[in-house]
């Protein structure tokens, strides 16, 4: 039943390819006696610009040359070469890292960092440079989000190819680690995806049966969603045709939560397929706040500021949902937590206000 | 009046009731200006037979003084023009004696700094001194003598005279004084040095109270032209030597007293500034009132016609000796010296000879070590109220990339037949335009240069940095991607190094 964009082992050729390829170009520089060097695309604010058919950010025309010709250029084009090699090492054979990994891995090849955010900066270059994501190439974040619900999926990891999993199968829901970022969806019964910002929440959730009553896949996306998370999330409704509906606080910071996996950061304007662009934010809504007469507390200066940011930002224009939220959040000048419904019970999230904003945004969704 | 003291009590007398003028203010001070005065009059009685300085001081201990002053016996021998016999007593017994009635370059400036240091022995020690000397003839003559202070005379105590075997020539002064060598050391160290410094053609040896040796070797046999003698310039005169010159001469009319006692005055221009002055050119110097004198001066001064001064009579190290003088005792990375042309003031001609020296044994300090010298004398004290430090101060180093924690050291030169000192003590230099000037563009001629020595090394600093980078990354670069690419030989790089060496790339 599952119809990948591309499977993961394609995936996993093609980025051996490129990083193969990268080398091959420096290597028959270097034989032919020029300084080597790579172009990739400027990833500054002024190059940075937002894609209304993508409803992403994407990166402009300019572009940028990295000649090891140059000194100022030469540390950083090593560091990107030993970066791709050993990318390039880990993904053949089949294992992953990370950033804090890769930051110490340097130093065995004596290709010290000077400190995170240098080899941070190297991998960002990385991914611009070959046009994936860091994942894409083993190297992954710190595992905090989770996944529960009737999937399930097929390893393709080393020691467990072949083998497959029901995401039902652990109640505390399932890591969405390298494992499961790089496993194929078999099946599945469920007709939506939820996704929820907090993890107690989550929980809720699953005690509550809320992937039966609602037929649905539950994702945690424990804050600000990982870039695997926002992949996996990408795949559950490209490949399985889920529709996508979001939970967050009923705060800026919650909208934004929802508004990146939807379209994206400007961090991630080099990249692709990390967006879900029909995916909708069901809630906590400000003016939720208002009809279900949530306790609140009172927005400070820099929500305040931030919800000016938001109200210019281009991925904020695509829906009049969001500047209307955003009006609605300035005119009350209050916020409320998803936990803010419990004052109505314990169960209230779940018997009352759920099914009544799935109602409310799937019809959105569908007319979409 | 000042005139009128002197009528009043000997020469002698005044410098012992004023000896702070001479510089032997403290046992500290008295012990250093002793040693200097006598070591720059051996000097000028070496210079001016054109004969390498040789020059031995040893200074011993003698005994306690009081619980802070020592006795020292102080000896200084050298190779010079030698004393003529019937002179000697005169020389070292009488202050103020000699003739300076013609002008040249010279170390000492009243033909005073020897006396004073014997006298200032002689009023701590009651002591004679020894004088030996000889003209390189066939004798020696040794004195033993003590001034008689009320009278300015000598007392020759005894007198010696010794054949003189093996043609020696020189003066050789002993005489015993109080003074504190160990508080005094540093400055008498940094005196040789200083000295050994612009004496370059000098073989200094010190021997301390504790019996340590201390020899500046000389560098360079070749001294520098010796001074010639030259007449006053009319700018420069002042009544007190107008009145000497006066009392002197043996012409017996203005035109030809001016014609024969100052410098650069002719026939031409003696006949103008008579007529300019409205004096009569028969008039009989001898006759000129007080009143007229101090008219006359004025006058002088007033008259625009004068031809400046021609600084032949000026001895400039120049900057062979100098930068000689300036490697062997610093040894520094880098020098440039430079020497300006002949400039005046007041009717006094001068000269500046600056350096600039970087690295070597030149201490990094914050700001830089400045030494100072007027006619090949170093100056030690009060150098921040001296000219050179001030124009020193008020540039700006920065363009010349010069950064106040480097180690460099600066050295002005000024020579003149009259130093600008600014007070007796002759240890530091007056605040004038003229030789302000003078200074400034000399040290901003050897700060370019400076620059650009700093700019090259920096270059090449960069170069070899720049090639240690490479060195470091290209092969990783080489290694990695061959790696990658999953080829076996490693890519040949040492051609791109070589464009590296070569042109330096970006």
């Amino acid at each position: 039943m599952s119809e990948p964009e591309r499977s993961v082992l394609e995936k996993r050729k093609e980025v051996l390819d490129k990083l193969r390829g990268l080398g091959s170009r420096i290597y028959d520089q270097l034989e032919r006696g020029v300084f080597p060097f790579i172009e990739m695309p400027v990833r500054s604010t002024e190059n940075i610009y937002y894609d209304h058919v993508l409803r992403q950010f994407v990166l402009g025309d300019k572009r940028v040359k990295r000649s090891s010709r140059n000194i100022r250029h030469l540390k950083p084009f090593a560091q990107l070469v030993w970066a791709a090699l050993f990318s390039y090492e880990l993904t053949s054979q089949r294992k992953t890292s990370t950033l804090r990994d890769v930051y110490y891995s340097a130093q065995a090849y004596e290709m010290t960092f000077k400190d995170q955010q240098e080899s941070n900066n190297i991998i960002t270059d990385l991914e611009t440079v070959l046009g994936y994501s860091r994942e894409d190439f083993s190297i992954f974040p710190e595992e905090r989000s989770a996944v529960f619900g009737d999937l399930t999926i097929r390893y393709t990891v080393p020691g467990y190819e072949g083998k497959t999993l029901n995401l039902t199968s652990h109640p505390d829901g399932v890591m969405i680690g390298p494992a499961l970022t790089s496993a194929e969806f078999e099946e599945t019964s469920a007709d939506k995806v939820i996704a929820i910002e907090k993890g107690g929440l989550f929980t809720r959730f699953i005690e509550e049966n809320v992937h039966k009553k609602f037929n649905a896949i539950l994702v945690l996306t424990a804050g600000q969603a990982p870039r695997a998370t926002r992949y996996f999330i990408r795949r559950l409704n490209r490949e399985l045709k889920l529709p996508v509906y979001i939970f967050t606080d009923g705060d800026p910071w919650g909208m934004h939560i929802a508004m990146v996996i939807i379209s994206g950061s400007a961090n991630a304007a080099h990249l692709r397929d990390l967006t879900t662009p029909d995916a909708v934010w069901s809630g906590v809504w400000a003016t939720d706040i208002v009809e279900y007469k949530l306790p609140t507390d009172p927005l400070d200066d820099i929500d305040m500021k931030r919800l000016y940011e938001l109200q210019k930002d281009p991925r904020y224009q695509e829906d009049p949902l969001w500047q209307r939220e955003i009006k609605t959040f300035m005119k009350i000048k209050r916020k409320a937590e998803q936990e803010a419904f419990s004052r109505y019970g314990l169960t209230y999230i779940v018997d009352e206000y759920l099914p009544a904003k799935l109602e409310e945004t799937g019809q959105k969704g569908k007319t979409k | 009046m000042a005139q009128a003291t002197f009528e009043e009590i000997s020469a002698a007398d005044f410098f012992y009731r004023n000896r702070d003028i001479a510089g032997f203010t403290n046992p500290t001070r008295a012990i250093f200006a002793a040693i200097r005065e006598l070591v720059e009059n051996s000097l000028d009685a070496a210079e001016s037979i054109k004969v390498p300085p040789d020059i031995y001081v040893r200074l011993s201990f003698e005994g306690e003084a009081s619980e802070e002053t020592q006795i020292y016996r102080l000896r200084v021998k050298d190779n010079g023009t030698g004393i003529p016999p019937q002179h000697i007593p005169l020389a070292f017994g009488q202050v103020l004696y000699g003739s300076k009635y013609k002008l040249k370059q010279q170390r000492g400036t009243f033909g005073l700094g020897g006396k004073m240091a014997i006298l200032y022995g002689q009023i701590t020690t009651h002591q004679p001194a020894l004088i030996i000397s000889s003209t390189g003839g066939t004798r020696i003559y040794e004195y033993k003598i003590m001034i008689d202070i009320q009278k300015n005379r000598p007392v020759i105590l005894d007198r010696r005279i010794t054949l003189n075997k093996d043609g020696w020539r020189g003066t050789i002064i002993e005489f015993t004084l109080e003074g504190d060598y160990l508080r005094a050391m540093p400055k008498i160290l940094e005196y040789f040095k200083q000295t050994a410094m612009v004496n370059p053609y000098a073989n200094l040896t010190f021997v301390d109270p504790k019996g340590r040796l201390y020899i500046f070797k000389r560098a360079t046999a070749t001294m520098p032209d010796p001074p010639t003698e030259t007449l006053p310039h009319p700018y420069g005169v002042d009544v007190e030597l107008l009145q000497r010159l006066i009392q002197i001469t043996t012409h017996g009319n203005m035109l030809d007293f001016l014609k024969n006692h100052f410098h650069r005055v002719g026939n031409v221009t003696a006949k103008r500034f008579l007529e300019f002055s409205g004096i009569s050119p028969s008039k009989n110097p001898k006759k000129l009132s007080h009143d007229e004198i101090v008219r006359l001066v004025q006058m002088l001064r007033k008259f625009k016609d004068f031809l400046p001064p021609d600084a032949g009579c000026l001895s400039p190290l120049g900057e062979e000796l100098l930068r000689t003088g300036i490697l062997k005792e610093l040894k520094p990375e880098f020098l440039a010296v430079h020497q300006r042309k002949p400039a005046t003031y007041s009717g006094h001609p001068f000269i500046v000879e600056v350096a600039i020296a970087y690295g070597g044994e030149i201490s990094q300090k914050n700001g830089f070590v400045i030494y100072r010298f007027a006619n090949r004398i170093p100056l030690l004290y009060d150098e921040a109220s001296d000219v050179s430090v001030k124009v020193i101060e008020s540039m700006n180093w920065r363009r010349y990339k010069v950064a106040p924690d480097m180690p460099i050291a600066i050295v002005v030169h000024i020579c003149s037949t009259k130093v600008p000192y600014k007070t007796v003590g002759k240890e530091f230099i007056a605040d004038r335009p003229e030789v302000r000037r003078e200074i400034a563009n000399g040290l901003r001629e050897v700060a370019r240069q400076l620059q650009r020595f700093l700019s090259r090394r920096e270059h090449a600093d960069r170069d070899k940095k720049r090639l240690g980078v490479f060195s470091k990354y290209l092969p990783r670069i080489a290694e990695f991607s061959t790696k990658l690419a999953e080829k076996d030989k490693i890519p040949d790089i040492e051609r791109l190094l070589r464009n590296v060496r070569r042109y330096g790339v970006e």
